[in-house]
């Protein structure tokens, strides 16, 4: 059984491909996070943006998973999508 | 795909079946006879040196020629099957070759095999690939995930609870149940109004679980659902409680396993469950009906993930469906506007009387004690409350006529802020006797374990009947 077709339960209305989340027009009053992956020179490229946001009024919440080697902590996950509105995230070295 | 002769044999085989083996050497007396086309299931190496031997990999000359047995000996003339034989049977072989001494040294008869054509999960591929019934569904490729029932949660199309992936196969099966073309439109679907087809009905069973056998119950049920008097639009839509609420009566209740006995209200039966829940995943999927986009609940009720029962019957107490224009010994669906489950218990009353009047006084509870003609109520009567009844000689019409008058009550004290409350009726009943249902607006249903006094009140939407909905009853076809 081929397990990986499956077929569409819906009236097909919407897009085949999954449609990503709408993006903000603007980030007046957003609170944005950036996200240290823990890899080298990530928090350079994170203080970059800071300093920008910070400049034209954007409050910025600062947050780093233990390691880039496996996906982020459930917990910090969810602190995450409790906290802001936008999440940066610095992906590689 | 090589083409079969017009005029000649045909001989179906497994390197797997002993008897296949048996009769291998003979297919070259065949072979030198006539035309002779040999098809192999499993392996080319079988009867390899015969030119007219193909191996049917993808077993579509099989399937088309549906061969549920190896070997099989089959004789065409003109292009058309004339003869056909199975297992080996010396006398069958002979006569369908015209060799007389075919296979002399051979025991008369050997049993063959069935054919790969009908192992499990071959037999829907191959119907799928070849056969009349082709889906229309989008396909949804879900490889790049890592568990299809993730997939289909990421895609929000579960309640919540795991569904099971729809795959064609699973779909397919589920199609058997009903002999309904998969693309016939059961009816327009509220909110977004879509069609909907029986193959939309069939993979949102299949999600919810369903065995094949329960698809006539549900279409049955979907149709009632989409009957207008149901006003399934407004249930989907409002800020209160109800949902559709599935009532089975008749013949196909037992037959497919529903529970009407103990917790026929609750969990752990896969009919009861995987019905109501399919029709609530066609809401969702189908008619774009989800809580906080148009479905406008404000707390909803558990009876939205599933709610669906059969009724105890019992030949002293009409049937609801009976009583609602359904002929006896013919299955029926009701479908009810229902909240969550209200339970009544009276442990003292012996006697219809003080029974009934214990039921009634409950059932005022019904929307607000201070309400009347506004929701509907289905009273689910259990054995040892109804026996009480039954013994005493009353009907269920007789109950219903007197729970009616037992709920008349005075206007003074219910309307618009009598008691200090200010909900209530409006000012004009003051001087009149109100009921507390619309004409017709009591069901009374039997259900449940034969152990407990008690009955239960399940309420329906505070807008019934014109304005709102009615209950609608609609006979189950095969």
């Amino acid at each position: 059984m081929n397990d990986t077709i499956l077929l569409d339960p819906t009236a097909e209305n919407a897009p085949a491909e999954r449609a990503r989340l709408p993006r903000p027009d603007n980030l007046e009053g957003k609170v944005v996070g950036l996200l240290d992956i823990s890899k080298p020179r990530g928090n350079v490229f994170l203080d970059r943006i800071e300093e920008q946001l910070a400049a034209i009024g954007v409050s910025v919440k600062r947050y780093s998973k233990p390691t880039f080697t496996r996906p982020a902590p459930t917990e910090l996950k969810q602190q995450i999508a409790g906290e802001v509105d936008v999440l940066v995230e610095g992906l590689a070295d | 795909m090589t083409s079969l002769p017009a005029d000649g044999l045909v001989v179906v085989a497994k390197a797997d079946c002993p008897t296949c083996r048996l009769i291998e050497p003979l297919l070259t007396d065949l072979a030198a006879a006539g035309p002779l086309q040999v098809l192999v299931q499993d392996d080319p190496a079988f009867a390899a040196s015969l030119p007219g031997t193909h191996f049917d990999q993808s077993l579509e000359h099989s399937w088309r020629l549906t061969t549920e047995f190896v070997p099989t000996l089959i004789r065409f003339e003109n292009g058309r099957e004339t003869a056909r034989t199975y297992g080996w049977d010396k006398a069958e072989w002979r006569a369908i070759s015209g060799l007389t001494d075919l296979g002399e040294e051979l025991p008369v008869m050997r049993p063959g095999c069935g054919s790969k054509t009908l192992e499990p999960g071959i037999a829907e591929k191959l119907e799928l690939a070849f056969g009349d019934v082709k889906l229309q569904s989008r396909e949804i490729d879900v490889s790049a995930e890592d568990d299809a029932i993730e997939a289909c949660y990421a895609r929000g199309w579960s309640d919540g609870l795991p569904v099971v992936p729809p795959t064609a196969v699973r779909v397919l099966r589920m199609l058997k149940g009903t002999q309904r073309d998969p693309q016939e439109v059961i009816g327009i679907m509220p909110p977004d109004l879509v069609p909907c087809t029986v193959e939309k009905v069939a993979i949102n069973a299949v999600m919810a679980g369903c065995k094949p056998e329960y698809m006539p119950v549900l279409l049955a049920a979907l149709e009632a659902a989409l009957d207008d008097d149901f006003g399934l639009h407004g249930l989907i839509c409002t800020t209160m409680f109800g949902s559709p609420m599935i009532m089975v009566n008749g013949p196909i209740a037992k037959a497919i396993g529903m529970n009407s006995g103990n917790n026929a209200l609750g969990q752990g039966n896969r009919a009861n469950a995987t019905i109501g829940r399919a029709l609530q995943l066609i809401i969702r999927n189908v008619g774009g009906g989800r809580p906080g986009e148009i479905d406008r609940a404000t707390l909803g009720n558990p009876g939205k993930y599933t709610f669906c029962f059969a009724e105890a019957e019992d030949s002293d107490w009409l049937p609801l469906a009976q009583e609602r224009g359904i002929p006896a010994g013919r299955s029926a669906v009701t479908i009810f506007p229902g909240e969550g489950v209200q339970g009544i218990i009276d442990q003292k009353s012996r006697d219809p009387e003080s029974l009934a009047r214990s039921i009634a006084e409950s059932l005022r509870a019904v929307d607000n004690v201070k309400l009347a003609m506004a929701g509907d109520a289905v009273l689910v009567v259990a054995p040892d409350h109804a026996r009480i009844f039954i013994e005493a000689g009353w009907s269920k019409q007789r109950l219903r006529e007197r729970l009616e008058e037992l709920l008349l009550a005075p206007g003074e004290r219910l309307v618009i802020g009598a008691g200090g409350i200010a909900e209530g009726i409006p000012e004009k009943f003051k001087d009149k006797q109100v009921p507390k249902f619309r004409p017709g607006g009591l069901l009374i249903v039997r259900a449940g374990g034969t152990a407990g006094l008690f009955s239960a009140i399940i309420a329906g939407w505070a807008a019934s009947g014109p304005v709102g909905s009615s209950p609608v009853t609609r006979e189950v076809t095969l």
